[in-house]
């Protein structure tokens, strides 16, 4: 028996929890399937005219991207916090930082990353350029994350309470809002021939400040919710 | 050697137990008793740091165990009501993981051999939502086979297992505390350690 590291834990933690996302496989489809629904429908319901649906591409799919990935937060360390593997968490001989954060990756890729994927094939139906597309798919890869991390805190927070989905919603779609704005300023920008570089840096150091203090935050939520 | 000095625990604000006092030694064994709802658990969930005592220091080897944190949770091993296993895992995998939370890494020849000697031969590796309750416990009891740990805190180890399970983990208990361990544990059901002196603390 070896004892191991804050990394072995890290990448366990992410690979338990992809294991587990992938048995589970219909909560990973159903916020994939939320998002391509909701952006699919707008086109639909507004009409076929290209110039107002390239015009709102960037916010169909930014809010969409935004309320899909809130699908998914609740259950993020309720299933854990139900059965028990919470408590053993917090007894883990590392910080409890390092298993959330490990946690949040495996949320971002089972949860974030299939979005962005997903992102280019829908944005085809607003008729975006390349470069639009191009640019929506970086500013999706640095956002999402983002929307992980900030939901975390949310989902630590209401972790346990009753209609704690909605409370969620309430605490993180405001926390969210910065990465919606330059989310959507890169990819409108990048579309009317603008330099896009400084909203993306923007969102780069969103994700470094919250990469930082959201898996400490939420180990002290998750703390909290303990009690 | 595990200190524990004046410790007072409400929850809400009903007040469970105050003024408690007791000290445990490698090679010691205590029964939390009491009636339900007397604070057995919320006792056993304070000396594993989940819960903030109201008042009174909870010390190992001389720190306080707040102050310890990581360097505490290393030494302890705790099992509780909820089994902390996934229903979507099999025996294995559950045991592989639920020791690497505990900073163990695990070869899968080592969690078979647990696995077999808590009676679930042939079972590793069914999904753990296709087994009985008791089994399910024996797979949560199995990291008490791979365990390192010095002070285990037990909550029910006994529910929903049959008579050769618990003579198990009787044996457990008394190669423990034959290791200088310490084990602080609550049941309902008889439990029986051989030639060790069973210290009791009643809550009332």
């Amino acid at each position: 028996m070896k004892k191991s590291g804050m990394l072995d834990l890290l990448v366990l933690v992410i690979r338990r929890d992809l294991v587990l996302a992938m048995r589970r496989r219909a909560d990973v489809l159903t916020t994939l399937i939320f998002f391509v629904m909701v952006v699919s429908l707008f086109p639909i319901g507004v009409g076929p005219e290209m110039d107002m649906l390239r015009k709102m591409a960037a916010g169909v799919l930014w809010v969409a991207a935004l309320l899909a990935s809130m699908l998914s937060l609740g259950r993020l360390f309720s299933a854990d916090y139900l059965d028990g593997t919470l408590e053993q968490m917090m007894l883990a001989p590392q910080s409890l930082s390092m298993l959330v954060l490990g946690k949040m990756a495996a949320h971002w890729m089972s949860s974030g990353l299939p979005l962005v994927l997903m992102a280019p094939v829908l944005g085809l139906q607003y008729d975006m350029s390349m470069r639009s597309l191009g640019v929506l798919m970086v500013s999706l890869l640095l956002g999402t994350p983002v929307l992980s991390m900030m939901g975390a805190i949310g989902a630590a927070l209401t972790l346990g309470l009753r209609g704690g989905g909605v409370l969620l919603s309430l605490l993180v779609l405001p926390l969210c809002i910065p990465v919606l704005i330059f989310g959507t300023g890169a990819v409108e920008a990048a579309s009317s021939g603008l330099n896009f570089a400084s909203h993306l840096s923007l969102l780069g150091a969103l994700l470094v400040l919250a990469m930082v203090f959201t898996p400490w935050v939420t180990a002290q939520a998750l703390r909290i919710s303990m009690e | 050697m595990l200190e524990v000095s004046n410790l007072a625990c409400s929850r809400g604000d009903h007040r469970l137990f105050s003024g408690l006092n007791f000290n445990l030694h490698p090679g010691q064994i205590m029964q939390v008793q009491g009636a339900n709802g007397s604070g057995k658990t919320s006792l056993l969930r304070t000396l594993c740091g989940f819960l903030m005592p109201d008042v009174g220091d909870i010390v190992w080897n001389g720190q306080k165990i707040s102050e310890l944190a990581e360097e505490y949770h290393d030494e302890v091993l705790y099992l509780g009501h909820l089994n902390a296993i996934k229903d979507e895992l099999s025996g294995l995998e559950n045991l592989c993981i639920s020791a690497g939370i505990a900073g163990i890494e695990l070869g899968e020849k080592e969690a078979l051999t647990a696995l077999r000697r808590m009676g679930l031969r042939g079972r590793e590796m069914l999904p753990t939502k296709v087994l009985s309750q008791g089994q399910r416990r024996r797979v949560a009891l199995a990291r008490l086979l791979v365990s390192d740990a010095k002070l285990w805190i037990l909550d029910e180890p006994l529910t929903a297992l049959d008579v050769a399970a618990v003579a198990l983990i009787q044996e457990l208990i008394v190669a423990h505390l034959a290791r200088q361990g310490m084990v602080v544990f609550t049941t309902h059901q008889p439990l029986h350690v051989a030639g060790m002196e069973m210290r009791i603390l009643a809550l009332s």
